[in-house]
């Protein structure tokens, strides 16, 4: 052995040594030809459209909901059912008793699932590619909010079925105003009301002098670092025109850009930018002061965290509301139809309300909640049986006319939290 | 008959094999069938066609997509997010070095001294894995709380600031990567440290080298291809992560992989997130390319 | 920096990097790495001890979620394991998954892994750059671009759409681990196997097989842990069913319920409880070894592993 050489020769030889061969170039021509000819191929590949607008002769349920049609529907004593998770109560070895107390009375076997997880990805994964291509997406009745994207281009590319309006009893009865002939759905054509919430401030009285009257606070210095926002363009694009005192529902793309030069000026006062774990933050004082979800506070209030409050401000707060409809592919609309009046009886909506806690599409049912199931607390909240300082502090979500106008309300605010 | 050669041994480059005497050998097929037949059609034919979705232009209204050969959307994209491409590249190679340092240890005492309990360690080190990420995840931003049982103790007894803070910051995310990818760190350094002939250990010793010298010069050599192959498997996944910079980051520490997200589901730009997902994929294999050329290795594949 | 050269008669310790003989003190150093080493895995467990604890967390709230601050033991959600409902068929039906895939996975992953390594044939580099654009690929893309596949395809989503994929993607690592294993010995073991008789099969069974087997069980060890772990391939292509990693990840948005950290423990100890079978087995076989060797009184050389006499091929 020798005296350790400076450079090892094999290193030397390696680093200087010519890699690229002859084979080396046959085999990079040869991928890339083949890479040209698999995208020739692909070149005549192109994905067909999805007929939309006012032709309503091209779309799916074109021959659907109909008098005639309803009347040739049966019951096939048989649902599918997916909904977001902790939205149907619980008892006791896994059950749902409100599921099976409708199944003993109509003898309608409910096979319920909870994959929606938020509108967006429930749209990419569960609908649009199943529907467009005529397949099944498994389900009868499906649960979307009106205040993403997915629900407009359901009704629009008409893959809902339209409900049959004479076997909605219980619905035309003890339907709440609030969800009767709404803004995204013009007379209940297609959808009947789940639940409903509000998008609104929460702050934690520990640190945070009440009463919050604006949503102004949201922007105070004196909270910096400990702001939580909402990581949604359609949610902060409304706070941010809120604090410009415009009502989302009648604004305008210039309101939009302003709004959102609001919203950048916010951003160093901003922690981050939540889904739906905001509430984890705000339980561990990590954010003393958030937009939230009623329902998410009223249930932490429960939890323990008393130092929760909520705020209404002047500026106004969002009502959302969770709507069930059918895919056009369900194959026992009859039975969900059964389903979804079943749940406007009052006595049933008792039930489930006083186990999601979020606003209540039937205000009769509050009686009910609060003699026969002795549970005040929700009867009497705000929060679940809105009051009339509540509806009128309520606004509605903007209504994207196309395609392009939902572009441009994404690209104006997705920026900011991306 | 093939030759085969242990690697590590300085050899002359490949000669092309001579046609005349070569007979076709349907053994490596039939081997490597089940695998290229299940990668060809589960992934190589679905991600082309994704892929090509990025040359391509849809039209939001009605989810048309037609071929127009668009390579403007490459360019279009690297300059909307290159801010979230950089930081993507610089969160996923520190997590990658950390993790490297960490593991490196770690493995080669388990190669080294692990003795019969070596199954054992590796799997202490993967078990933690089984459970799931949002269970991992949300047991760290419980303990990294602003007053959680890590930075309340210490804020009481004033060795930090009131108003620090660990989460929705890049520290967090970049320390949630490297604890998540660790395994993917520590597994190929611990393959290629064990594996790593001890008579030339003693025979460094025989020459009179100290434990110093016989790291040095010997075994941290031999590794270089482990090492290789942990930065890989660690730094093109941590590249693509999204969960740690939703979870635990903050306001300006989004990465390229919560871009991808955010285009394909929310603004369902399909041409973008093909194009997004391209670019990294290319990135990662250039870089791949070209560190090995660094490293001088035979060729990059039989390192890995 | 070279050692001092050993006086006349003195025997030099050739074991430079073993641990010392027993009886004799050992340096404070010799400690660092050990002590590093634990630390580390410690440092792995801190989120799961968190989890195993308050799994033993008492809440009163009427709805089923983690309490973040301790109230008090009990072992109520342990019995009450089964009490939310879907989550426990997504729980098995993960294991079933995973388990699955980590059989699958590791035979067809070591198969090209051998192939790979002991030939080289056409399309050896396309299959290796395949290999690293499996892993490059985000899985975002992977995920989507399987659900217009099999949608295209009329495939019903569901366990095999599932398995389908994920062996997809765990065949990359298996084969990269196996052959990081493989590559560094010298196969002429097998042709000296060969060589005294063996026909191919039992030469695979009884010499190659034992030298990358602890490369296919790291590789099956990877799969295992990516499967059960896996979420975003699986939101695409899981259909109907749910797996664990998607029902508690929506889950998280009101809050998790008690039952799910029960089930991490489960997982967590039944993996512990592997390792430590592992560990008494190997210790079993050892002392056989070591009792058999002296027997035939060979000298110890317990410092080294058996594996490691592989190393070198025939001794």
């Amino acid at each position: 052995m020798t005296d350790e050489p400076v450079i090892d020769p094999s290193l030397l030889r390696g680093l200087t040594q010519s890699r690229f061969t002859r084979r080396d170039l046959f085999r990079y021509a040869g991928a890339a030809g083949g890479a040209l000819g698999i995208s020739a191929i692909l070149a005549a590949c192109g994905t067909k459209g999805i007929a939309t607008g006012s032709a309503a002769s091209g779309k799916p349920n074109a021959n659907m909901g109909t008098a005639a049609w309803w009347a040739q529907q049966s019951e096939h004593k048989v649902l599918d059912f997916d909904n977001w998770p902790y939205y149907m109560d619980i008892g006791p070895n896994n059950s749902h008793p409100s599921l099976d107390e409708f199944t003993k009375k109509t003898g309608i076997k409910v096979n319920y699932t909870e994959n929606i997880q938020d509108n967006p990805s429930y749209w990419t994964q569960h609908i649009l590619p199943q529907l467009r291509a005529g397949q099944s997406q498994g389900h009868d009745i499906i649960v979307l909010t009106n205040n993403d994207y997915p629900l407009g281009y359901m009704l629009n590319f008409g893959w809902a079925i339209p409900l049959d309006h004479s076997a909605m009893p219980n619905f035309d009865k003890y339907a709440s105003k609030l969800v009767t002939n709404p803004s995204w759905d013009p007379g209940n054509t297609y959808t009947m009301a789940w639940q409903s919430g509000y998008t609104l401030i929460a702050y934690n009285t520990k640190y945070v002098k009440g009463p919050i009257n604006s949503v102004d606070v949201l922007w105070d210095p004196q909270y910096k670092g400990k702001i939580g926002m909402f990581g949604n363009a359609s949610e902060l694009g409304c706070v941010g025109l809120l604090a410009l005192g415009k009502d989302p529902a009648t604004s305008t793309p210039d309101d939009w850009t302003a709004a959102a030069a609001k919203l950048q000026e916010q951003k160093p006062l901003v922690r981050s930018y939540y889904d739906q774990d905001y509430i984890k933050a705000l339980k561990a004082e990590d954010t003393w002061i958030s937009m939230a979800w009623s329902g998410d506070i009223f249930q932490a209030g429960l939890q323990g965290y008393d130092t929760l409050q909520v705020a209404i401000p002047q500026e106004g707060v969002m009502f959302w509301t969770d709507n069930m409809l059918m895919p056009y592919t369900a194959s026992n609309p009859k039975d969900a139809m059964v389903y979804m009046d079943y749940v406007y009886d009052p006595k049933v909506q008792a039930v489930i309300e006083d186990y999601n806690n979020y606003v209540c599409p039937v205000p009769s049912s509050k009686g009910i909640i609060a003699t026969d199931l002795h549970d005040p607390a929700v009867a009497n909240s705000p929060l679940v049986f809105p009051n009339s300082q509540m509806i009128a502090a309520s606004k509605n979500y903007y209504q994207w006319k196309d395609a392009q106008d939902l572009k441009t309300w994404n690209d104006t605010f997705i920026p900011i939290f991306q | 008959m093939e030759r085969h050669v242990h690697p590590d041994l300085p050899v002359e480059p490949d000669e092309p094999p001579r046609r005349s005497r070569r007979r076709f050998q349907p053994a490596p097929y039939l081997l490597g069938a089940p695998a290229i037949l299940w990668l060809a059609i589960l992934f190589i034919v679905p991600l082309f066609t994704m892929l090509s979705l990025s040359l391509q232009t849809c039209d939001p209204n009605t989810y048309a997509c037609t071929m127009t050969w668009n390579f403007g959307e490459f360019g279009n994209v690297i300059s909307r997010y290159s801010d979230q491409l950089i930081r993507s590249i610089v969160y996923a190679g520190a997590a990658t070095v950390i993790d490297l340092v960490i593991a490196f240890p770690l493995a080669y005492w388990i190669a080294f001294y692990g003795g019969r309990r070596k199954n054992f360690y590796l799997l202490m080190l993967l078990v933690p894995f089984f459970v799931s990420f949002v269970i991992r995840t949300t047991a760290w931003q419980f303990l990294l709380a602003d007053q959680g049982p890590i930075l309340g103790p210490l804020k009481s007894l004033h060795l930090l600031p009131q108003n620090y803070h660990v989460l929705a910051t890049w520290i967090a995310v970049v320390a949630g990567m490297a604890y998540n990818y660790l395994p993917f760190t520590a597994l190929p350094l611990y393959v290629a440290l064990e594996r790593i002939d001890r008579r030339v250990i003693e025979a460094a010793g025989d020459l009179y080298s100290n434990r110093t010298s016989v790291f040095m010069r010997v075994i941290f050599p031999l590794a270089i291809p482990g090492i290789f192959a942990a930065f890989l498997l660690t730094f093109v996944p941590a590249a693509g992560d999204f969960v740690n910079a939703s979870i635990l980051g903050g306001t300006n520490n989004t990465m390229i992989g919560n871009v991808i997200q955010q285009a394909f589901l929310v603004q369902n730009d399909y041409p973008a997130a093909s194009a997004l997902s391209a670019i990294l994929m290319a990135a990662m294999l250039i870089g791949i390319f070209a560190y090995s050329k660094i490293l001088g290795a035979r060729t990059i594949e039989e390192y890995v | 920096m070279s050692a001092a050269v050993p006086a006349e008669g003195e025997v030099r310790d050739l074991s430079v990097e073993m641990p010392p003989a027993r009886g004799r003190r050992r340096r404070w150093t010799s400690y660092i790495l050990p002590v590093y080493s634990w630390l580390v895995l410690i440092y792995l467990l801190i989120p799961i001890a968190f989890m195993v604890i308050y799994s033993f967390n008492q809440s009163h709230s009427r709805l089923p979620q983690v309490n973040y601050k301790w109230e008090g033991f009990t072992t109520k959600w342990y019995q009450q394991w089964n009490g939310i409902p879907g989550l426990g068929d997504a729980f098995f039906l993960s294991i079933k998954l995973a388990l699955a895939t980590t059989i699958v996975a590791a035979i067809v992953g070591t198969l090209l892994a051998l192939a790979l390594v002991k030939y080289r044939f056409r399309g050896k580099g396309g299959v290796e750059q395949t290999m690293f654009t499996n892993i490059a690929a985000p899985e975002i893309v992977l995920g989507a671009s399987l659900l217009g596949f099999f949608i295209t395809l009329n495939v019903d989503r569901g366990f095999v759409t599932l398995l389908l994929a994920h062996v997809m993607f765990s065949i990359a690592y298996v084969t990269i681990t196996v052959r990081a294993r493989l590559s560094g010995y010298d196969l002429n073991v097998e042709w000296a196997a060969q060589d005294l008789g063996a026909t191919p099969w039992v030469t695979f069974w009884k010499v190659t097989l034992p030298l990358i087997y602890p490369g296919i069980m790291a590789g099956a060890l990877l799969a295992f842990a990516l499967s059960i772990d896996d979420f975003v391939t699986s939101s695409f292509v899981a259909g109907n069913s749910t797996t664990f990693p998607l029902w508690v990840y929506a889950a998280v948005r009101v809050g998790i319920p008690p039952q799910v950290f029960v089930l991490g423990t489960v997982i967590f100890t039944a993996g512990v409880i592997v390792a430590a079978m592992n560990l008494v087995s190997q210790g079993r076989r050892k002392r056989q070894e070591e009792a058999a060797r002296k027997k035939a009184n060979e000298p110890d050389e317990s410092v080294v592993d058996v594996e490691a006499e592989f190393n070198v091929g025939v001794r």
